[in-house]
């Protein structure tokens, strides 16, 4: 009973991290689905969504009285879970805005060069991001305000899943849902099936591209911010190269679902959380960091396509 | 023997002299100059190495650090262990003779085995193309950081220092010398055309029968044993290394050495190696003068904010780089027919 328990708790720890990466995976397999590229200054997308939410969280502290609550009660749940979604929010729209500058800045003009350079450019802009953050705001980690009070979640037996581990959980799906609404359901979301299906096609049929593209950026920006701000609830210390390995260890996620296939992206960030919190679990902690990497190698030797992709053949 | 051949050893001849009447001048009177002069070496073997595999090859590696890293381990250990029974055999401390040969042998074993990680890392990553390389070889680079950073051998987190500061003027001018015969000799050869081929188009390549895997394992093999030798003149310049030195930063500065001076080029690569070795010290120095105000100060010192507003502004402005040769980079950089 206790070893089930045991794998239980692990599993619920590897669900909520693997939740981040999967909200990062999806921006990086949505560029990849419109661009065919890969946007390297992503990672730092979701370090920025948390600096913005770092940095709005002093304007709406006196409201909704950031770190006073120490529980949730009935009476105060809503009132905390409508200021963290704020702040959330808020921090979401500004990254897409940033995601938006940046293909417009720095991708659009490369856009008939080889990828090559794109790759180059975006290696650039992930740099600079972490530099001019590390400059304006110094190297030295920040402590997160408390959005959302931080303890374990009671009635569950043995279990211990903390609150932020739940808002995470929880947040993710609500994410996922609202996502699959706007590819499934909406001209926007269509239009960028359309694209990523055949870019000329698209445009032929009277979709200005750009438009779309610039859309998948903020969408995918939006997500990577969400992901920065609930994982700083849960770990609060911020710092400007935070976004680097979490950032790498998405884009494996996405590779490893599956390179520009949406469901397949929130698969391999699940998996990829659940293998890194295993490694962990039975005692190479020091470990972690290099699993995914392991997972990548692996998955483009014997798998390149991934779980849920579709081959794609060389033209000559 | 060949032209080439004969300005190889003159120019040798020439370091080694130096580096006999001038060194401990240098060294004590310029300790600082001393200084840049000596990373100026390694960063222009590191650079001429990548750029066999970037530039001439054609794939993006973003993993140099790694190999580095090999050679480093590789030659501090042997050095650490091993170098009291070697330099005491061949005639004891005092000797330079012994030393140097003692050091030689090291840096030679730290090449190969760079060599022989840059095979494992080839043979299964060189089957991938494009971006997914530059990932692969960024995850093999930081694999390769997290196997030192947990083995206890080699120091782990706490780091490792190096018995025997032997890294002078001459090993490390004469290894950039060496590593840049080798890079264009090979490019000029049989093998080169090879490297071309594959760079220019792979399948058309695999298509008149070149075996593209060969070369392409080939030019990673010859790339990663220069970094190790490289890395030992770093770990015998420094005396001590950490995991730290070597991670992912360290493999995009000999990127934007190797992107700023041209893909294909180098010349290039090796004049774009020396100003962005020189360039931070003279940013440095001038954010200290009254010229600057303080507020600026940071983002003068700040190399990396220099290098990605650089990478971005060339890939924007002039994608084939300084030096680069414009026509066989629009060759390369043009695609053909859709996709």
């Amino acid at each position: 009973m206790d070893r089930l328990l045991e794998i239980v708790q692990q599993l619920v720890n590897g669900v909520s991290l693997g939740s981040i990466y999967a909200l990062i995976a999806l921006g990086y397999t949505m560029v990849y689905g419109v661009l065919r590229f890969i946007n390297f200054a992503h990672g730092d997308i979701y370090m920025l969504g948390a600096y913005s939410g770092f940095l709005l969280a002093p304007f709406f502290s006196h409201f909704f009285r950031f770190g006073e609550f120490d529980t949730f009660t009935p009476q105060n749940t809503l009132f905390i879970l409508s200021g963290a979604g704020l702040i959330m929010v808020l921090s979401m729209a500004i990254c897409a805005v940033i995601g938006v500058l940046i293909e417009r800045i720095a991708y659009r003009p490369l856009r008939q060069r080889p990828r090559l350079n794109v790759l180059i450019t975006a290696i650039g802009v992930s740099l600079f991001l972490q530099n001019i953050t590390q400059y304006r705001l110094g190297a030295d980690p920040k402590a997160f305000p408390q959005l959302i009070p931080v303890h374990v979640v009671e009635g569950l037996g043995n279990l211990t899943i903390l609150t932020s581990q739940l808002a995470i959980i929880v947040a993710t799906i609500l994410l996922l849902f609202f996502l699959r609404l706007i590819v499934m359901r909406t001209k926007m979301g269509m239009a960028m099936r359309a694209l990523s299906l055949n870019p000329t096609a698209c445009s032929l049929m009277g979709v200005n591209n750009d438009v779309v593209i610039s859309f998948t950026f903020a969408l995918g920006s939006a997500l990577a911010a969400a992901a920065g701000i609930l994982v700083s609830m849960d770990s609060p210390s911020i710092n400007p190269l935070m976004g680097n390995l979490p950032g790498i260890k998405a884009f494996v996620a996405a590779v490893l679902g599956g390179i520009g296939n949406i469901p397949g992206a929130a698969l391999g960030g699940l998996i990829i959380g659940i293998l890194e919190t295993l490694v962990v679990a039975i005692g190479f902690p020091q470990w972690r960091d290099g699993i995914a990497f392991a997972v990548l190698i692996v998955i483009l030797l014997f798998k390149p396509t991934g779980l849920l992709g579709k081959p794609e053949r060389e033209k000559v | 023997m060949s032209r080439a051949l004969l300005i190889l050893f003159a120019a040798l001849l020439v370091c080694l002299s130096v580096s006999i009447f001038g060194e401990n001048f240098i060294a004590s009177r310029y300790a600082y100059y001393y200084d840049i002069l000596i990373t100026i070496g390694i960063n222009v073997i590191l650079a001429a190495s990548l750029n066999l595999v970037n530039g001439y090859t054609g794939q993006f590696s973003l993993g140099h650090a790694g190999f580095m890293a090999v050679g480093a381990y590789t030659s501090a250990s042997w050095s650490n262990h091993l170098d009291p029974y070697i330099v005491g055999w061949l005639g004891g401390a005092g000797s330079p003779f012994a030393t140097n040969v003692a050091f030689l042998i090291s840096m030679l074993l730290a090449g190969i085995l760079a060599g022989v990680a840059g095979f494992a890392v080839g043979v299964p990553s060189l089957r991938v193309k494009g971006d997914y390389l530059a990932i692969v070889t960024l995850g093999f680079g930081e694999i390769i950081r997290v196997t030192i950073l947990n083995t206890d051998f080699v120091g782990a987190s706490r780091g490792l220092s190096v018995a025997g500061s032997y890294t002078n003027l001459f090993w490390t001018y004469g290894s950039v010398l060496v590593c840049v015969y080798v890079v264009l000799g090979l490019v000029h050869s049989t093998y080169g055309r090879g490297f071309l081929t594959v760079r220019d188009d792979e399948v058309a390549a695999e298509a008149m029968g070149i075996n593209t895997t060969k070369y392409k394992v080939m030019a990673f093999v010859v790339a990663s044993f220069f970094a190790g030798i490289a890395g030992a003149l770093y770990a015998h310049f420094k005396a001590f290394l950490t995991p730290e030195g070597f991670n992912f930063f360290r493999s995009v500065d000999v990127v934007v050495f190797v992107i700023l001076g041209g893909m294909g080029s180098t010349i290039g690569v090796v004049l774009a190696a020396v100003m962005l070795t020189i360039l931070p010290e003279v940013l440095r120095a001038l954010s200290h003068t009254q010229f600057v105000p303080p507020a600026y100060q940071g983002l003068l010192e700040n190399r990396l904010i220099l290098y990605s507003l650089l990478l971005i502004i060339l890939m924007l402005t002039r994608p084939q780089g300084l030096f680069g040769d414009p026509g066989a980079i629009r060759k390369r950089f043009t695609r053909s027919g859709g996709n």
